[in-house]
């Protein structure tokens, strides 16, 4: 992946930044410039907004065929996760058995490497999740 | 507005089809539909093409003008349009030309689909599937196709009991039809322990789950309908197409078991052919992974949401049952070369209202449907097709 | 005014591996090689963990327990480690934009061995008591590898820790802080190589027993205390071995010893090993009790802490996160085979 790709999306990939609707209130990951609840009434009015990291297992799966970049981690859990705060998003669940994942397990965000361009180029980060403790 | 008839209908074989190339599966497709359409090259004035990405899989961009060239069709200088729109492109391309047929700009518009797959390895092609999923906020993270549609099999499970040998069911009566299909790329029946046994791709999902990569392509001759009796005595009308987008990730969407853009395409195209789904005795609905059929046929109507798993291991999907999916073998065992599938859909719905279907052919079959999607669910396109009277 | 510490949290991954299991590989008796070095397992770091991750979780799980804590009011994060994963790029730009502590701070990697977590805690130490500014952030983390079959493979593990120090909140206090540094190569790693080199039994008497005595001693005599002072004593653990030794060589006893010394259970997390034994005495220690630690890193130096826990540790939330001790416990034992794929000791293909 490009590095200016990667790089513009910092603050949410490590820090689960959204967006809130100034109109309606709501909650988007990642930041919309428009709510897709409110259109036109929303412009100018979408306000970055912190997630607080904690949400339950609405779906999941065990990924055994994966890309190359994910070559070291497979089996690996991957699931949608409802946030406290409403929306969903996805990401991997680590530190967890593959037997124990189930649906509507709490988990909280864990921040991970993501990937690298090869062994020699730049290595990204972000959000992963985690059971909650 | 005019109304638009399919005049004719060509396909290449379906499989990893090693000795052939991009443009001469495109042009293969094309010109047996030009055949079977008894039309002359002179009568076409534009061609449309449905392709995902020639771009990653074969290195190559502006395929409409290259399917055009090959097909001895350059001097022409016919207009050429390349669609885009994930595994939905080449049923968005039948769309796009009929609109151009309906608004009269176009008489006789020849509509293909291609992909060419396997010139590219089994792991880089499945990431080339991925990118119509969200890149940023999906893929970047571990999610691959088959475990976006694996959550959604978990889901619907979970919500609706749904079981591994339901999801089983599909592929087994999918393998049932493309046997008796002479292009598919299986024509070899499986059991249900077979595809339970198989190597898991994404939990709950394993290979037989899975539509396989697969070199093939389509192609329809599209005309306006007060021409198409100059040409064919079995005109197969397009009595009326839905398209609908969604939100592109799947964790956005209102509900992971329910595809909203089938329901809308669906329910726009019904709408157009004054039909219910009552009134469709055959389908090819977008099986690129068995829980996709079993969402498809509950999301089009046939049977009530949730219900989709019970009613396939039931038989109520079989040939020549209540309504018979995927008669073609679908994408599981015809094949999925992405590009081709919308107007593969078309090609094999049109033998069946014509009657030449051979060995899966679907008696009295008067109404038949095509349902495309586009990556996961972020594009449905629903056709209806009828014989003409 | 001291300087002291405002708040604290601790990372150790889940993965162990047993040193039986590395000692089958090499045809050694890696039980009886466990129990030379008092290391029942050691920690490994999964395939999307390093020092950044580690050192961001423990960060983080500092700024948890003290929710009074602006990361805008840290001004400068050292993270120090013998194993970043850059050779070129800061370590510690990524923790500061992952706690929000950017842009307006500064940042910088340390390197020394096993101390430089602890430089960097000194560093910070001397900078806020200058007013340069009013927090500073301390990060000890390491995923340090031993060589395939060398001694150090059954020890070098990984683990971080995380200092707020300041002056004001503070939870504990550093009364003194001394150092003692010489030019002793016991240990080093060139640039470019990917495992360390060491001087065997070198290490030992003239590396490690010598400088941390040596600090020590200077330690009490500038604390005015002895060791029965103390309520806890934790010192650099490159197995369970030597600070169990060096202890009993300075006059403290197990008991005092006993919280801190995590080597036992998890090995050497290098960087992050004194500082993640601190951290296991400050989830249950005390307002007024005190720590005496001693840190050593090779090539080589000590430093040395005196530090008393004030009534500030009662007013932080050391609930919040996970205790260190719940930490070492949770555990996933690996096969040699899963280590080795997961420290990337597996030559792969290219591209
Ligand atoms: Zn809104």
């Amino acid at each position: 992946m490009a590095i200016p790709r990667f790089w513009r999306e910092i603050p949410s990939r490590y820090n689960l930044v959204g967006s809130k609707c100034g109109n309606c209130g709501t909650l988007d990951f990642p930041p919309r410039l428009v709510c897709p609840r409110c259109g036109r009434r929303s412009m100018g009015k979408m306000e970055r907004r912190k997630l607080a990291g904690r949400g339950t297992v609405v779906s999941y799966t065990i990924i055994h065929d994966a890309p190359k970049d994910f070559d070291m981690m497979k089996p690996y859990v991957l699931a949608i996760v409802e946030m406290e705060e409403g929306l969903r998003m996805t990401s991997q669940v680590i530190d967890v058995e593959l037997g124990d994942i189930k649906i509507g397990m709490p988990v909280e965000v864990a921040f991970r490497k993501l990937g690298e361009e090869g062994e020699a180029g730049v290595i990204h980060y972000g959000y992963k999740f985690r059971p909650a403790r | 507005m005019r109304e638009v008839s399919v005049i004719g209908v060509g396909e290449t074989q379906f499989g990893e089809l090693w000795d052939k190339s991009f443009r001469e599966l495109g042009i293969e497709a094309g010109l047996r539909a030009i055949q079977d359409a008894e039309i002359a090259a002179e009568n076409v004035d534009a061609i449309y093409v449905g392709n995902m990405s020639a771009g990653k899989f074969i290195d190559q961009e502006h395929v409409a003008a290259l399917v055009a060239d090959y097909a001895g069709l350059a001097d022409q200088h016919l207009p050429t349009i390349r669609v885009e729109g994930g595994g939905a492109c080449g049923a968005i391309a039948i769309q796009q030309a009929a609109m151009a047929i309906a608004s009269g700009v176009h008489d006789i518009v020849v509509v293909g689909g291609a992909e060419k797959m396997t010139d590219v390895g089994d792991v880089e092609a499945a990431r080339i599937l991925s990118s119509t999923t969200d890149q940023e906020w999906e893929s970047v993270f571990g999610a691959t196709f088959a475990g976006l549609f694996a959550m959604m099999a978990r889901r619907h499970m979970f919500e609706y009991g749904t079981t591994r040998e339901q999801l089983a069911a599909v592929a087994v009566k999918n393998h049932k039809h493309g046997a008796l299909n002479p292009v598919a790329q299986f024509q070899k029946e499986i059991t249900v322990e077979m595809v339970l046994g198989a190597p898991r791709v994404a939990e709950p999902l394993g290979v037989f789950d899975c539509a396989p990569l697969s070199d093939g392509a389509a192609a329809l001759v599209l005309c306006s309908r007060d021409k198409a009796r100059k040409f064919t005595d079995t005109p197969i009308d397009l009595i009326g197409t839905g398209q609908a987008s969604d939100f592109l990730a799947v964790h956005d969407r209102r509900e992971l078991t329910t595809m909203d853009a089938t329901v809308i395409a669906g329910k726009r195209a019904f709408h157009a052919a004054r039909k219910t789904p009552n009134d469709v005795k055959v389908a090819e609905v977008h099986d690129n992974f068995t829980i996709s059929e079993i969402m498809a046929i509950e999301d089009l109507r046939f049977v009530p949401k949730g219900k989709g798993g019970f009613a396939t291991e039931d038989g109520e999907t079989a040939l020549n049952a209540r309504v018979s999916v995927n008669t073609s073998g679908g994408l599981k065992a015809r094949g999925y070369p992405v590009g081709a599938t919308g107007v593969a859909q078309a090609v094999e719905i049109v033998r069946q209202l014509r009657g030449e279907a051979g060995k899966r052919q679907v008696t009295d079959a008067g109404l038949g449907l095509t349902h495309t999607l586009g990556g996961t669910g972020g594009t449905a396109v629903v056709h209806l097709f009828a014989r003409g009277d | 005014m001291k300087a002291g510490i405002v708040s604290y949290g601790g990372y150790v991954p889940r993965y162990r591996i047993l040193p039986k299991e590395i000692g089958a590989v090499w045809g050694v008796d890696g039980e009886a090689m466990g129990k030379g070095l008092n290391i029942r397992a050691k920690s490994v770091p999964g395939p999307d963990e390093d020092v950044i991750t580690m050192s961001v979780e423990a960060a983080r799980a500092a700024l948890k327990k003290a929710p009074h804590l602006d990361p805008k009011d840290i001004g400068a994060i050292y993270v120090g480690s013998e194993s970043h994963p850059y050779a070129v790029k800061p370590s510690a730009t990524i923790v500061a934009e992952a706690i929000e502590a950017a842009p307006i701070m500064t940042a910088a990697d340390y390197e020394f061995a096993c101390k430089a977590g602890t430089a960097a805690m000194q560093s910070t130490m001397g900078l806020t008591l200058s007013d340069m500014y009013r927090y500073g952030l301390a990060i000890g983390a390491d995923t340090s590898q031993g060589a395939p079959g060398d001694a150090l493979e059954y020890s070098a593990s990984a683990g971080a820790a995380a200092f707020v120090i300041g002056k004001d909140h503070l939870i504990a206090s550093i009364d003194q802080t001394i150092s003692y540094t010489t030019d002793t190569p016991d240990f080093w790693r060139r640039e470019g190589q990917a495992y360390p080199s060491h001087g065997g039994r070198f290490t030992g008497e003239p590396a490690y027993f010598k400088h941390v005595v040596s600090c020590a001693n200077l330690l009490f005599k500038r604390a005015g205390t002895r060791p029965e002072d103390y309520d806890f004593a934790v010192f650099h653990q490159p197995n369970g071995k030597f600070p169990v030794r060096v202890g009993k060589m300075l006059g403290f006893t197990d008991k005092q010893m006993d919280t801190g010394l995590l080597v036992r259970e998890i090995g050497n997390t290098y960087s992050g090993a004194i500082m993640v034994g601190l951290c296991a005495i400050l989830d249950i220690a005390k307002p007024g009790n005190r720590i005496f630690a001693v840190g050593y890193g090779s090539g080589a130096g000590s430093d040395g802490f005196d530090i008393t826990v004030t009534g500030g540790l009662e007013e932080i939330d050391r609930k919040a996160g996970r205790t260190m001790r719940s930490m070492v416990e949770d555990v996933k034992f690996l096969d040699y085979a899963t280590y080795a794929k997961y420290r990337r000791k597996i030559r792969m293909r290219e591209g």
